[in-house]
């Protein structure tokens, strides 16, 4: 044989070789495509804390991871749920069957989340859960099939409630956005403030959404608690708080407590209205270095600076890539495992880890919005005043209800 | 202390006020809408949208021209009723010959891109538009404290549901107006320029709820969801008072405050569904509504 025919053997043989080894790498990847779904609110009350933001940042994951996985390219399908659980579950159905979608982020309204996770759960499919905030989502609703990444309302009660009550706020009047987070929200702070000496003197459950809150406010006036919490989030806090100033609250010897506040909702407020109010949050863009870095990424990208929940579905997105990668195939249980064996610490979370519930846990951090004087710009609102640390942050295994959780 | 139903006597009497307070609003929407109903026939969807795009113009009309809020209470029903104008010009005149739900599509298809492009270009979490001065601060009323602007809301408001029922149902030009919609032939044949009318008369309604939208920016983050969510409350107002009827859509309107300021007291869960209820209740006993003609 000469010297050019067994060169051209060999090549022969190694591109045969390499089509083998790549067709047994992808044939672990259903259809040679990763495909994520993103569901969110895109255009209700929800739309700024995730929403087309969201979408941009799952959107700089797969282009940062390289845009394939093992050589098959990464497509990304996106939807509007319209906060409403039918819609959210129909699509997701309709993605699983018509596109054979195999992983779902964002997933904002909790009453959503748990509609789609049931789905996701009987059609074996993975759900990367941001936005919603019900600490029932890795307890009483948990399923093998979603992991919880962001924040719930369990560290929300434990950072803010706790502070405030420590701080002599021990009677409260809460009031409860009427659906499965704001139910979750409420149970949560009620244990913390009582077990921390203070006492719920009263509520209300609003219907959600709710654009007047004079009535509720009123009522909150009328109750005399020192405190008045607001278990709602997004355009209802916002709502709230504005009618609360109106109606001259604090200057009436109340304060309020918002326990779940995202960085558009103070934005929107501005700082007038916000100054020294305490919260709690999984992320802030200004909190080090490396967040600031992918913070400005963002901004470049989007215009506006990301909330935490954003900060996550990136987090997230990235750390299910890196998985998928790792085990070579996209079955969502072999992911699961993969992604629980990997502790997570990237400019996101910071002692992160995923527990058998399902649940991210990782340091929160209780933060307090900056007075006007102190601020430097726009967008620096926040100050952080100490880490929750992730052990302690959330729902001890040992109270959980999840059935995957052996007690 | 005096209790009414298991609720202090301060507590009711502050929870009627603010009842009343909304019910003046919805009375001053509700009301545009039975103008542009009872005298165009025409089912109006773009309410909502009309009445954001007056809250936003007062926005950004402070923001980027230094309009205050006076000058904008004037100003922006004027643009917007104007744009309203042309859009009965150009659009609804055109299909005006056919079924109402062709002007209740187009409408509301309108409403649709009106708040999706608003949501596009600032978001969802809405702005801030400062109290005017003069109008900050609150009231003690004995029961309650009453923001001074929510106080200046209800007599603003009321005071125009007056003027515009006295202007349709006590002046020349009403009578001209509610003429030529009964026939309009007949009015063009002594030579009233009843297409002008029309349109004058859209503009109208749409002013009418502009001016909703600058009194409701300093009480509400100003959004673009802001109508949408108003609107079908609004709509429910108007088929309870009877389709149409000037007077009826405002005593509805404050009715129906009062009704669901009380439902947040008692039973705060249902506040969003009370007035839907009550409609259909109307509609299984009167079907013309409370205070519409029976056809």
């Amino acid at each position: 044989m000469t010297l050019i025919k067994k060169r051209l053997a060999a090549s022969i043989a190694m591109a045969a070789a390499t089509a083998v080894v790549a067709t047994t790498a992808q044939a672990e990847i259903s259809d040679d495509e990763v495909r994520i779904g993103y569901l969110a609110d895109m255009s209700g009350t929800y739309r700024d804390l995730a929403g087309p933001g969201g979408l941009t940042a799952l959107e700089m994951a797969v282009a940062d991871f390289g845009g394939s996985v093992n050589g098959a390219p990464i497509v990304v399908f996106s939807a509007d749920d319209r906060n409403s659980a039918d819609v959210g579950a129909n699509t997701v159905r309709e993605w699983i069957d018509q596109r054979n979608v195999d992983m779902v982020a964002g997933l904002v309204a909790s009453s959503v989340t748990i509609a789609v996770t049931k789905v996701l759960a009987e059609n074996d499919r993975l759900g990367l859960v941001s936005g919603s905030a019900a600490s029932s989502v890795t307890n009483e609703h948990c399923t093998p099939n979603h992991i919880h990444w962001v924040y719930d309302t369990y560290p929300l009660a434990n950072g803010t409630a706790k502070a405030v009550v420590e701080q002599g706020g021990d009677t409260w009047f809460l009031l409860t956005a009427d659906y499965a987070f704001g139910h979750a929200l409420e149970a949560d702070v009620t244990r913390v403030v009582e077990a921390n000496g203070g006492e719920i003197v009263g509520g209300v459950r609003h219907p959600f959404p709710t654009s007047d809150f004079s009535s509720y406010i009123l009522q909150a006036q009328g109750s005399g608690a020192k405190i008045v919490g607001l278990a709602n989030a997004g355009a209802d806090t916002v709502n709230a708080i504005t009618t609360a100033s109106q109606f001259g609250i604090t200057q009436s010897g109340q304060q309020l407590a918002g326990l779940l506040i995202f960085l558009n909702d103070v934005h929107a407020l501005g700082l007038e209205a916000t100054q020294n109010l305490l919260l709690t949050t999984g992320w802030y863009w200004d909190m080090d270095e490396q967040s600031w870095e992918w913070a400005q990424r963002y901004f470049d990208e989007v215009g506006r600076m990301p909330t935490m929940v954003q900060a996550g579905i990136y987090s997230s997105t990235m750390h299910y890539l890196k998985a998928v990668e790792a085990a070579g195939t996209d079955e969502a249980q072999a992911v699961r495992e993969q992604m629980a064996s990997e502790p997570i610490n990237d400019f996101f979370a910071r002692n992160g880890r995923i527990r058998e519930d399902g649940r991210m846990v990782h340091d929160m951090y209780l933060a307090q919005v900056k007075t006007p004087e102190a601020s430097t710009g726009e967008w620096d609102l926040y100050e952080i005043l100490s880490t929750i640390p992730a052990e302690e942050a959330y729902r001890p295994l040992s109270e959980s209800q999840c059935s995957l959780v052996q007690n | 202390m005096t209790m009414i139903f298991g609720v202090p006597m301060a507590v009711f009497m502050g929870q009627l006020t603010l009842g009343l307070v909304n019910g003046a609003f919805y009375a001053l929407l509700s009301l545009g809408l039975a103008v542009i109903f009872g005298l165009l026939k025409i089912v109006n969807f773009a309410h909502g949208a009309q009445y954001m795009l007056g809250a936003f113009a007062a926005l950004l009309g402070f923001r980027y021209l230094g309009i205050n809020y006076w000058l904008a209470l004037v100003l922006v029903p004027l643009v917007i009723g104007g744009l309203g104008m042309l859009l009965e010009r150009f659009l609804l005149r055109r299909i005006a010959h056919l079924d109402h739900l062709y002007g209740l599509l187009l409408t509301f298809g309108l409403a649709l891109i009106i708040e999706g492009t608003l949501v596009n270009l600032f978001g969802v979490s809405g702005a801030r538009y400062a109290t005017p001065e003069i109008l900050q601060g609150g009231l003690n009323l004995g029961f309650m404290f009453l923001p001074t602007y929510r106080a200046w809301v209800l007599v603003a408001a009321l005071a125009m549901c007056l003027f515009t029922w006295f202007m349709i149902e006590r002046t020349r030009l009403g009578a001209y107006l509610r003429a030529g919609t009964e026939n309009s032939q007949l009015m063009q044949a002594f030579g009233v320029n009843v297409p002008l009318l029309i349109t004058l008369t859209y503009g109208f309604g749409v002013g009418l709820a502009a001016f909703a939208g600058v009194l409701a920016a300093p009480l509400y983050p100003v959004s673009p969801t802001m109508g949408s969510s108003l609107l079908i409350v609004v709509f429910a107002v108007v088929v309870i008072g009877g389709m149409g009827s000037i007077l009826g859509a405002i005593l509805t309107g404050l009715g129906m405050g009062i009704i669901e300021g009380l439902t947040k007291v008692y039973y705060p869960e249902a506040a969003n569904t009370v007035i839907f209820l009550v409609m259909i209740l109307v509609l299984m006993l009167r079907p013309a509504g409370l205070f519409g003609k029976e056809a």
